[in-house]
């Protein structure tokens, strides 16, 4: 377990420090530390582990092919992210987007612009390692409004690299995107909806 | 504790400790009204009300059933939205889906949870003859995460809505 700085947390708790009462999701899965200190500022927390959803729906076989099955994708979107329009004031969706790929990729990052309401943030973490086959994967908690608690979850290989143009065109969408580099090889994502 | 299940109540049973127990081979289908504890370790599909009571989700339970309950600790499998008035655990190995409203909540590493979590504003009883004022919030149970066991309870000190 290792614990780092985050310039993208703080700016995302900012939001949650100037308005209690809000809704928000957090893909990392359930954990004590991020419940406590997100719940301890007055806020709702929705809560799911959006990797293992994903090992659920495209664990058997080959994890991208899978992804490319239309009705396995549509399965998972319906089991991961069914939820209203304008929903969530805010999500930590951390490193999950670098293991969808093509049209699902797409499709999630859609939904999420969908269920967020105008205004809100969205935190999304990308390893800077252009060449690196696997990247090592964790389970994100919120330690304080600057740190991350990281536990491991051994290694995965990323659906493709991503570069700040690359971003900028995914979240083409969203109101602005903005990059925080780290020493660690982690490129961290703040999106506005 | 008063049920009212379609199939068998021969398996309730009531411990030494004074708790109520659904055994293992038990299926209730309907709604359970309890006034004591109540630990189910079979499966129950209903509704389940015990208000200023516990319930427990034994490590072989599964219930689908929405809760109200004035502790829940879920060891098991439960399906459905979850109701306290003070506190519910969530621990190891446990499996819930559904929303909670809580007074505080402890989630133990390795639990699955999906769903929303409320933390909602405790009523602290108050004094006889005390002027009436407004609800004063329970105090924090959180500490800082990095001194603190996996069980650790979230609290609900400076709710703000």
């Amino acid at each position: 377990m290792e614990t780092r700085n985050s310039s993208g947390l703080d700016q995302f708790c900012s939001l949650l420090v100037e308005r209690p009462g809000l809704t928000l999701l957090d893909l990392a899965g359930a954990n004590q530390s991020t419940m406590a200190f997100l719940t301890n500022l007055g806020h709702r927390v929705y809560s799911d582990d959006f990797l293992l959803q994903m090992d659920r729906c495209f664990g058997e076989g080959d994890f991208y092919e899978n992804q490319a099955d239309p009705q396995k994708a549509s399965q998972f979107l319906d089991s991961a992210l069914d939820y209203p329009a304008q929903h969530f004031d805010g999500a930590l969706v951390w490193d999950t987007l670098e293991f969808l790929s093509g049209p699902l990729l797409e499709d999630v990052v859609g939904r999420l612009s969908n269920m967020l309401r105008p205004g809100s943030y969205m935190l999304a973490l990308f390893h800077a390692e252009e060449r690196a086959e696997t990247i090592p994967t964790y389970s994100y908690r919120i330690q304080d409004r600057k740190t991350i608690t990281l536990v491991p979850r051994g290694r995965r290989r990323p659906a493709q690299f991503f570069n700040n143009r690359s971003l900028e065109k995914l979240f083409s969408d969203f109101e602005s995107v903005k990059f925080f580099l780290t020493r660690d090889h982690l490129r961290e994502v703040i999106v506005r909806r | 504790m008063s049920s009212v299940p379609n199939r068998p109540t021969e398996s309730f049973e009531t411990a030494r400790t004074g708790n109520a127990v659904l055994g293992k081979s038990a299926v209730v289908k309907g709604q359970i009204l309890s006034r004591e504890d109540l630990t189910i370790d079979g499966e129950v599909e209903g509704t389940i009300e015990m208000q200023e009571h516990r319930l427990t989700v034994g490590l072989s339970g599964k219930v689908r059933a929405n809760v109200k309950a004035r502790e829940v600790i879920v060891l098991g499998t439960l399906h459905g939205n979850v109701e306290t008035g003070d506190r519910i655990d969530i621990r190891k190995e446990a499996k819930l889906v559904g929303d909670i409203r809580t007074a505080r909540i402890v989630i133990e590493d390795g639990a699955y949870f999906k769903g929303n979590v409320d933390i909602v504003r405790a009523e602290v009883p108050k004094p006889a003859g005390a002027a009436p004022a407004a609800s004063a919030p329970r105090p924090a149970t959180t500490s800082s995460p990095a001194t603190a066991s996996p069980a650790m309870a979230a609290g609900a000190g400076e709710i703000k809505r």
